[in-house]
């Protein structure tokens, strides 16, 4: 028999998990850590889209989990490149070091 | 063509709107044009507009232009328009004239300063005011044109605005004026308070109607009216303004002291002389300050070293001989003496400013000297004028207005031994100080080398307002001399005539000639003086009690140090109590606590973005939590 997971536990490991990548972000100085955090928020949303699916008995749901999927892909092919360039204007990747930018 | 009356003010205040507009984009060439251009072509129409009055008299020797209405509020309901009878025909004449030379001799005078734009704007500005002033057929619209005189003056006087003396000096200027300002607009509220318009005609009508000869109301009236003209005519004890506004470049002296400005105290006189009228008392002090100012100024003229300051007295003094004629009724005299007045005293000015120029911006008369051959054409020119300025006889402008007030000051109804005293003493007073200003400058030894020469812009003003001051004065003759007086028959038209006692020897040759001896024999003091025994006149002024007496005219009797400790110190006083009073916490906090809010919102703006994202965090639940439980 398949193990039924109710749909407000799937919600609360969503929040458990975005609750983490948000502190992963604001605790986390190094850039990579932080892009880490953000893939971790964003799959605790996608999370919450297949649990809400899969409530109502819809495959809204999980169609819209691929295109979290091909917005993260998108996201961390940015974010690697925004690494990049940032390490090579500021010397490392603490984020902190973008301070400098306020004008 | 007295349909294009309008465009005599309104072409001046076309320039000076021009030459705001396109300050900056001009050249000092097209400055130049437009604002001489300007002048010029109000002084062709103005010149047009009086042959035609002089030539077809409209009817009732006066003719009205409306161009719209001001406002109409409450019963008041004052119209733009222009009133032009004889005497402003004259007035006009002259601003538009005299000021025309002043602009053109301005267009090289000014040629190395920085301002040169900014000049020409404020003068354009200044003669389209006082065209305003003396064309107004309403009183408000006149009081338009007499605070912009003032203004223009405040500006003219400070024009040199980067040293802090020249701009006390026009501020100076501003406030005592404002004084006199002042009681004229509580003079306008009474009168419209009691006769319900201020159109000057229906006005003066009024006033003859309901007010009896000599009764409080129109006392009242016309004394704050006679405040306001003190104040604006640099009169006593309204005076102490005038010599300091030798601050501003010689034109514009000129334009303050010949054209405008200070010449429309006695114009306001003159045009409520039906006021003056019904107020005997009042008009007898105009008389009295007339003839203690002039005694005053020529007294303090005498004592000056300043080339411009002794001119500066003079016009005070001179100002005094027609506020005298006003005061005995001498209504055309008055505007007589105006007329010769701004034809010397422009060219005096003009004259003073060539020679301080050529000295490298010298101004003290014992460091000149000896300009007679260096300067031969400003010597003839600043003599023409120093003689019309003493009354010469016969061949000059001012003995002939000069000599017809001091007649009219003892013929006159009104008149008196003690005016006529006073006039003939300031008469003597004038030609000594006068010429010992022409021996010191233009005679003598050399103390300052010449450095430049007049152009020709310079020059050919000099030459015409030479000749005006001598031959200006032959439209009124006395009657001893044949009575050729056509000015006095076209002034009659618009003015009331002096009635005179006919008693005595009133405007006889044999009174004229005391007059006449009287400015001969200051000349010849001035001669010996200044000429023949210098040297004994230096050791006989360096004497103590001399030298004491000296000071005190230097400074003008006193007065700036009397209003300095009687009025400027306790305001000064009272201003710095009054800082502290209750409101002051009030405003200071509310202040304060901006500046501490901006501080506050200020360091929140770190540039940290870790701290940016929590503080959004914390907002995002917060709102979220909002949403779901805060609204029971």
């Amino acid at each position: 028999m398949i193990a039924v997971v109710s749909a407000g536990h799937g919600l609360a490991l969503a929040a458990i998990l975005f609750a983490i990548g948000f502190a992963g972000l604001l605790a986390r100085r190094n850039l990579i850590v932080v892009l880490a955090s953000i893939e971790i928020m964003l799959n605790a949303a996608g999370l919450a889209f297949v649990a809400a699916g899969a409530r109502w008995g819809q495959a809204d749901g999980q169609v819209m989990f691929f295109f979290i999927l091909t917005v993260a892909a998108a996201e961390v092919s940015l974010g690697l490149a925004l690494a990049i360039s940032f390490r090579r204007y500021l010397r490392r990747l603490d984020v902190d070091r973008a301070e400098r930018m306020k004008g | 063509m007295l349909s294009l009356l309008w465009l005599v003010p309104a072409l001046p205040a076309a320039g000076f709107v021009i030459l705001t507009l396109f300050n900056r984009h001009l050249s000092r060439r097209a400055a130049a044009v437009i604002g001489v251009g300007s002048i010029a072509l109000s002084a062709y129409f103005a010149l047009s507009a009086g042959l035609d009055f002089m030539v077809n008299p409209p009817a009732g020797h006066a003719y009205r232009q409306v161009l719209w209405t001001w406002f109409d509020v409450a019963g008041l309901r004052p119209q733009i328009a222009f009133y032009l009878d004889a005497m402003t025909v004259v007035f006009m004449l002259v601003i538009t004239g005299v000021g025309l030379l002043i602009h053109l001799y301005s267009a090289e005078f000014m040629r190395d300063d920085a301002g040169f734009t900014r000049f020409f704007m404020y003068m354009n500005l200044f003669v389209a005011a006082m065209l305003v002033l003396v064309l107004a057929d309403d009183l408000l619209l006149l009081y338009l044109g007499w605070e912009g005189v003032g203004l223009c003056s405040y500006l003219l006087i400070s024009f040199w605005h980067t040293d802090p003396k020249n701009v006390y000096a026009g501020r100076k200027a501003f406030i005592v004026t404002r004084v006199g300002d002042t009681a004229l607009v509580v003079g306008l509220f009474l009168l419209f308070t009691d006769l319900h318009t201020l159109q000057i005609q229906p006005l003066m009508a009024a006033a003859q109607q309901h007010w009896a000869a000599g009764s409080g109301v129109a006392a009242a009236a016309a004394a704050l009216l006679l405040v306001g003209a003190l104040g604006k005519s640099a009169q006593l004890p309204l005076q102490t303004w005038l010599p300091d506004a030798m601050a501003g470049p010689s034109p514009v002296s000129a334009l303050i002291h010949a054209a405008t400005m200070v010449t429309a105290g006695v114009y306001l006189i003159a045009r409520t002389n039906v006021l003056f009228s019904l107020a005997p008392d009042v008009r007898f002090t105009v008389a009295v300050i007339g003839t203690l100012t002039l005694l005053y100024a020529g007294l303090s003229a005498l004592a000056q070293h300043d080339i411009k300051r002794v001119l500066a007295y003079s016009t005070i003094s001179q100002i005094g001989y027609m506020f005298l004629a006003l005061g005995v009724a001498g209504w055309s005299v008055a505007i007589f003496h105006f007329m010769t007045h701004a034809f010397f005293k422009a060219l005096l000015f003009l004259s003073a400013g060539v020679v301080i120029e050529s000295l490298g911006g010298e101004h003290d008369i014992f460091r000149m000297g000896g300009l007679r051959r260096r300067l031969s054409l400003v010597f003839w020119t600043f003599l023409a004028g120093a003689a019309s300025l003493s009354a010469l006889p016969l061949v000059t402008a001012g003995f002939y207005s000069k000599d017809e007030i001091i007649a009219t000051s003892l013929g006159s109804v009104d008149g008196g031994v003690w005016l006529w005293a006073g006039a003939l003493a300031g008469a003597f007073i004038t030609s000594v100080y006068a010429f010992r200003l022409v021996f010191i400058v233009f005679f003598g030894e050399t103390h300052t080398e010449v450095t430049s020469r007049p152009g020709r812009r310079m020059t050919v003003p000099l030459v015409i307002l030479g000749v005006l001051s001598l031959v200006g004065g032959f439209v009124w003759m006395p009657e001893w001399m044949g009575g050729f007086d056509p000015l006095a028959r076209f002034l009659e038209t618009a003015l009331p005539t002096t009635a005179m006692t006919g008693e005595g020897t009133g405007g006889s040759a044999a009174e004229a000639l005391t007059g006449m001896v009287l400015s001969l024999a200051g000349i010849a003091l001035a001669w010996l003086f200044w000429m023949r025994r210098r040297e004994a006149t230096a050791a006989w002024a360096a004497r103590p009690v001399v030298a004491r007496t000296q000071r005190f005219l230097l400074n003008g009797w006193g007065f700036d140090w009397l209003y300095e400790r009687a009025f400027v110190v306790p305001v000064k006083w009272f201003a710095r109590v009054a800082r502290d009073d209750l409101v002051e916490p009030v405003v200071t906090g509310i202040a304060w606590l901006n500046v501490r809010g901006w501080q506050t919102l200020s360091s929140s703006q770190n540039g940290r973005l870790r701290t940016y994202l929590a503080v959004a965090g914390v907002g995002f639940v917060a709102a979220v939590a909002f949403v779901m439980w805060g609204w029971q």
